[in-house]
């Protein structure tokens, strides 16, 4: 394969990856790291170089608009912040001290995860609990619901435990160079109370600062390749773009079922290349 | 004065525009100024191995960059890329001054120092 060959076929993948990624309400990067490692043979550690660039420019994308229409709650983001960055960078520096078959063991067990996540109920429940920490930090705040139609408020609670499960998300989110919006929004809609637009929004903000930490990581070390980084940041946020357009007029339910096989088969084949690396 | 969440959604997009610019045309310039970038299979190989990283710095981008090299150009968008949150990280921090809310400028002022942190420590 030629240069020219490999960035143009990494393009298209990655173009793939950001549509699917959009419509599944996943981010690019757990779609485009088996892509890249299984079919074009790519080193993992520069997939996920690769991976967590394309990552921030997705994010930022999407996070513009939702800040925008004031759904992302900038305070709950920035304290949160403090735990993924912080979990970011020892998971990038984790990523540095391991051996690459445990990132594909481990990047098994996410995608399974995040397939298993993408049918959990998304319902909203109140949460009327005593929350000093929330009090304190001025944490609850409203949002305009459009379908509803009026302005819809909230109380936050569990601030501590939130905490907690960011600097594990971020840990994650540095160690395989995913976003990991599949364990930041559970974490603040079922955890902290949320209601789960906010999460979403707040998520799309926070990804960003956290993988621009671990992507600031894998710059210095060299992981980052500009030689892949280059077509996967441009293909996956241009299909994002592109899935976002279309998102409401795709049924997704018959979406997630290919992508529940696909995940099935692609993690196996991590998990062998894992066992045999 | 601009709202908030206007200044920050801005500050997201410009970057990401800028970087997306930068990258396009890094690879434009990779493809057509240097030929052997065009048909040199030994780039690929490279990429399959692993510990063949090489680490970079924002001198040397810089330095890539005012020689119109390629692929240091990519790296130059990559890191304006990488920027935006940071910058955005900051935008907060001035938002929060004027509100005079230093709880917040306290714990953004973090988030920054954790950011300048993580280009400290890849380089082990």
């Amino acid at each position: 394969m030629t240069p020219l060959a490999f960035t143009v076929v990494a393009f298209c993948i990655s173009l793939g990856a950001g549509f699917l990624g959009s419509l599944l309400g996943l981010g690019g990067g757990i779609i485009v790291i088996p892509a890249l490692t299984l079919w074009l043979h790519v080193d993992i550690r520069y997939a996920i170089g690769a991976s967590i660039v394309s990552v921030i420019a997705t994010s930022s994308g999407a996070a513009a608009t939702y800040v925008r229409q004031r759904l992302a709650n900038l305070r709950v983001a920035m304290v949160l912040e403090l735990a993924t960055t912080a979990g970011a960078i020892s998971g990038a520096y984790m990523a540095g001290q391991l051996a690459g078959r445990w990132l594909y063991l481990i990047f098994a067990f996410i995608m399974v995860y995040s397939a298993a996540m993408m049918f959990r109920s998304t319902q909203d429940e109140p949460l009327a609990r005593h929350a000093p920490w929330a009090d304190h930090l001025k944490l609850h705040s409203s949002y305009h619901d459009d379908r509803l139609g009026h302005e819809v408020l909230y109380r936050v609670a569990g601030t501590r435990i939130g905490l907690v499960l960011m600097y594990l998300a971020g840990g994650i989110s540095g160690l395989l160079g995913i976003g990991s919006g599949v364990l930041k929004v559970p974490a603040m809609d079922l955890a902290m109370g949320l209601p789960i637009k906010v999460s979403t929004a707040t998520s799309n903000l926070m990804i960003g600062v956290t993988a621009a930490a671990s992507a600031g990581v894998y710059f210095v070390r060299g992981d980052i390749d500009p030689f892949v980084a280059a077509p996967v940041a441009l293909g996956v946020l241009l299909g994002a773009l592109a899935g976002s357009r279309v998102m409401g007029r795709i049924p997704t339910s018959m979406l997630r079922a290919v992508f529940v096989v696909v995940v099935l088969v692609v993690a196996s084949q991590m998990l062998w290349k894992g066992f045999h690396l | 004065m601009t709202e908030p969440e206007v200044l920050i959604s801005r500050t997201l997009r410009i970057g990401v525009i800028l970087s997306v610019a930068i990258l396009v045309l890094g690879t434009l310039v990779s493809y057509f100024g240097d030929s052997a970038y065009l048909l040199s299979a030994a780039e690929l190989d490279r990429l399959h191995q692993p510990g063949a990283a090489m680490p970079q710095t924002i001198g040397q981008v810089l330095a890539g960059v005012s020689h119109l090299h390629g692929p240091s150009i990519i790296s130059l968008g990559l890191l304006v890329l990488i920027a935006t949150p940071v910058a955005r990280v900051v935008m907060s921090i001035l938002i929060f001054l004027k509100a005079r809310d230093r709880l917040y400028v306290a714990i953004t002022s973090c988030v920054f120092l954790l950011l300048l942190f993580s280009f400290l420590i890849g380089g082990r």
